[in-house]
C-alpha cells in the first residue's frame, strides 16, 4: 500500500492541462535550443542511469532469463522458448497461486473501500470533536509491515493469543486462525486491510470534503434521506478518488510479500502462497531462476494491465 | 453534512457511540500490543492477560538485549539518504522535462512513466545479480542505489512545475538567469509543498521496505528495522511475547507521533501554500 498523502487529487500522466497562463502554455512556442540539449543530459542523466540500471535492463533480463533453463546460479543453458510459460500456466499448483493472490487482491481491495468509505462518510460529519476521531481513524497509516505482523500474530496466536483467550472466555468455538487454510487467508486479508485503512480513509475523506454542500443542502430541501445522499451524490462526487484508491490498492495487493512472509510463509499447504512470495521462494530457495523469471514477467504483465487502465480511465475523468 | 437540519441529540449520540466503536475496533491492534508489552512473558504464556504484574521491564529488555536502536538507526540513515536523493533528482528530471527543449523529450518521458508499470517485485533476480556483481550487498548503499530516483517522483514534480506562472520563467529570462540558478532560487523555493509531499512519500517507502533488504543484507549491521524486527521473531525460539510486543511498541510510538504532528503541519502548510 501507498502509505503518503501525495496523491489526494488524482492525476493522468496522459492528460493535458488545459490552463491560462502556465508554464505549460510554452508548449505551443516550442523551439528547439541548441543548449538545452546539454542541460538536459546533466539534468536527466542520473535519473536515466539508474532507471536503466535498475528498471529497464532488470525487466529486459528477466523476459531473457524466462526463456531459458538457468543453472542454480542464475546462469542460462538451454533455449527452451516459451515452454517455461506453458508449463507454469499448466500447473495445478501455479494456477491455484494466481487463485489465491486473485481472492486476495480482490477481497482486500472491496473490503478496504467499503470500509474507508464508511469510516470518511461518519467522519465527514460536522461534530464537534471530529478531529480526534480523523486522527484516530487515519492511525493505521503509521504502522509499517513488520510492527503489523507482530500486532496480528499475537491476535492470532492459536494458544495465547487474544482471540483464543476472547473465544474461551465466551464460549466461543476456536478458530485455527494460521493453521487452518481458509482462516490463514482471511488472517492475511484482515492484516492487509487493517494496514491499508488509515490510508484510504485520508483520501477518501479528503474527496468527500470537497463536494459542494449547496449539493447536499439542495437534497435536505427535498427531503433525501442521508442513505439516498450517500448513493446519490457522495459516490458519484468522488467517483474519479474511488476508482483511484481502488486501483491503486489492487495494484499493491497484487504486490504484496512482507504480510505473507511474516504472517505464514505462503503456508499453510500453499493456501496463501502469493505471485511474489512464489517468485522469492523459486528463485532464491529453490534456485529455479528460469521459471522465476517467468512468473515475475506474467506478474508484470497483470500489474502493467491495471497501470495502463488507471493512466487511461483517470485520462477520461469518470464522472456523472 | 447535516448543515441545514440541526441534528436530533438522539442522532448525535448514535453518531459518537458508531465512532467511539469504530475507533476502538482500528485501535484495538495497537491497545492488545501496548498492553501486552507490560506484562511478563509467563503471565501471557498462562493467559494471564489481565495481570496487574505490568512493569516496564520487557522494553529494559528490549534496549539491553537486541539491536533494535541499530535497527531504527540504520532504518534512519537508509530513508533519510533515500529521501535526499529523490528529491534531488527527482526534481532535476521533472526540471528538464519541464524548461528544456530537447530532441527526444516526450520519447524519454513516455519511458519514465513505463517505468511505473514495472513492478520491482517482478525483478529482484537480476537486481539482486548486479548488486552481488558490483560487490554492494550487505551495506547502506545496497538499500539506497537503486532507489535514487523514482519515476513517479519525477511525474509528480512534472505536473506541478507545469503549474508555474509563466512570468516567472520570463523574469529569469531577462534577468540572464541560467537553468542551474532557476532551478535553485525559484523552481525549488517555489514548489516546496510537493517537494515536502515527495519528501515524506520517499522517506515512507524506503522506511517500509521489506523485500529488498531482506534479499540484500545479512547482519545487524546494516539490517533495517522491518527486518530486524523479522530477525527478532525468528531467533525468539520460546516466543518472548512480551519483548517482542515491546520492541513493536519502541518502533510504531514515534512514527505514529511524526505522524500525527506531520498530519497537523502539512495541513497548514497547504493552506500557507494556498494563500501565498
Amino acid at each position: 500500500m501507498l502509505k503518503s498523502p501525495a496523491q489526494s487529487t488524482p492525476t493522468s500522466p496522459l492528460s493535458v492541462e488545459k490552463t491560462k497562463n502556465k508554464i505549460a502554455d510554452q508548449e505551443a512556442k516550442f523551439t528547439l535550443n541548441a543548449k538545452d540539449k546539454y542541460f538536459a543530459w546533466a539534468f536527466l542523466g542520473p535519473s536515466l542511469l539508474i532507471l536503466g540500471v535498475f528498471i529497464f535492463y532488470p525487466m529486459v533480463k528477466t523476459l531473457y532469463l524466462s526463456l531459458f533453463l538457468t543453472n542454480t546460479v542464475g546462469k542460462t543453458t538451454v533455449f527452451v522458448g516459451l515452454s517455461n510459460y506453458i508449463n507454469l500456466l499448466t500447473s495445478a499448483d501455479y494456477l491455484s497461486s494466481l487463485g489465491v493472490t486473485l481472492f486476495y487482491v480482490f477481497a482486500v481491495t472491496i473490503i478496504t473501500i467499503a470500509l474507508g468509505l464508511v469510516l470518511a462518510n461518519l467522519a465527514s460529519k460536522r461534530l464537534p470533536g471530529i478531529g480526534l476521531f480523523r486522527t484516530l481513524f487515519s492511525a493505521t497509516m503509521g504502522v509499517s509491515v513488520s510492527v503489523a505482523a507482530i500486532f496480528w500474530l499475537f491476535i492470532f496466536n492459536p494458544s495465547t493469543g487474544f482471540l483464543s483467550l476472547a473465544s474461551t472466555f465466551l464460549h466461543l468455538p476456536q478458530i485455527p486462525w494460521l493453521t487452518d487454510p481458509t482462516a490463514a487467508m482471511w488472517a492475511v486479508i484482515i492484516t492487509t486491510v487493517w494496514m491499508n485503512l488509515g490510508f484510504t480513509f485520508l483520501i477518501l475523506l479528503g474527496a468527500m470534503s470537497s463536494v459542494p454542500t449547496t449539493l447536499y443542502e439542495a437534497a435536505n430541501i427535498e427531503g433525501a434521506s442521508s442513505r439516498f445522499q450517500f448513493f446519490h451524490i457522495t459516490i458519484p462526487s468522488i467517483s474519479p478518488t474511488l476508482f483511484f484508491v481502488s486501483i491503486i490498492t489492487l495494484i499493491e495487493s497484487f504486490k504484496s510479500f512482507g504480510l505473507i512472509d511474516l504472517m505464514t510463509k505462503g503456508g499453510p499447504t500453499n493456501a496463501t502462497n502469493m505471485l511474489v512470495y512464489r517468485i522469492y521462494k523459486d528463485a532464491f530457495y529453490s534456485g529455479n531462476f528460469a521459471q522465476a523469471s517467468a512468473e515475475s514477467i506474467i506478474l508484470t504483465i497483470i500489474i502493467a494491465l491495471f497501470t495502463l487502465l488507471q493512466f487511461k480511465v483517470l485520462e477520461k475523468r469518470v464522472n456523472y | 453534512m447535516d448543515i441545514v437540519t440541526k441534528p436530533k441529540l438522539s442522532r448525535r449520540i448514535w453518531d459518537y457511540t458508531l465512532l467511539t466503536v469504530l475507533a476502538l475496533i482500528i485501535l484495538a491492534p495497537f491497545l492488545i500490543g501496548l498492553w501486552t508489552s507490560f506484562l511478563p512473558t509467563m503471565q501471557i504464556a498462562q493467559g494471564n492477560f489481565l495481570s496487574t504484574k505490568v512493569s516496564l521491564q520487557n522494553y529494559i529488555d528490549a534496549f539491553t538485549q537486541t539491536p533494535i536502536l541499530r535497527y531504527l538507526g540504520n532504518s534512519l540513515v537508509i530513508s533519510t539518504a533515500t529521501m535526499i536523493a529523490q528529491l534531488i533528482f527527482c526534481s532535476m528530471s521533472a526540471y528538464a522535462f519541464v524548461f528544456l527543449k530537447f530532441k527526444g523529450r516526450k520519447f524519454l518521458f513516455g519511458m519514465f512513466l513505463a517505468t511505473m508499470m514495472l513492478p520491482f517485485e517482478a525483478e529482484i533476480i537480476p537486481n539482486f545479480q548486479t548488486v552481488k556483481a558490483l560487490g554492494l550487498l550487505n551495506s547502506y548503499s545496497v538499500m539506497v542505489i537503486p532507489f535514487l530516483t523514482s519515476a513517479f517522483g519525477v511525474f509528480m514534480l512534472r505536473q506541478s512545475f507545469m503549474q508555474m506562472p509563466i512570468e516567472l520563467k520570463e523574469a529569469a529570462d531577462i534577468e540572464g538567469l541560467g537553468h542551474f540558478q532557476f532551478y535553485w532560487k525559484m523552481v525549488l523555493p517555489y514548489n516546496r509543498i510537493p517537494l515536502m509531499t515527495l519528501g515524506a512519500y520517499s522517506f515512507l517507502g524506503a522506511w517500509n521496505q521489506y523485500l529488498w533488504p531482506m534479499l540484500t543484507t545479512f547482519s545487524n549491521d546494516f539490517r533495517p528495522v522491518q527486518n530486524g524486527l523479522r530477525q527478532l521473531q525468528s531467533e525468539e525460539t520460546f516466543n518472548d511475547w512480551g519483548m517482542i510486543q515491546a520492541t513493536a511498541a519502541i518502533v510504531v510510538i514515534p512514527t505514529l507521533i511524526v505522524l500525527f504532528i506531520g498530519q497537523h503541519y502539512f495541513k497548514s502548510g497547504v493552506n500557507e501554500g494556498a494563500v501565498k
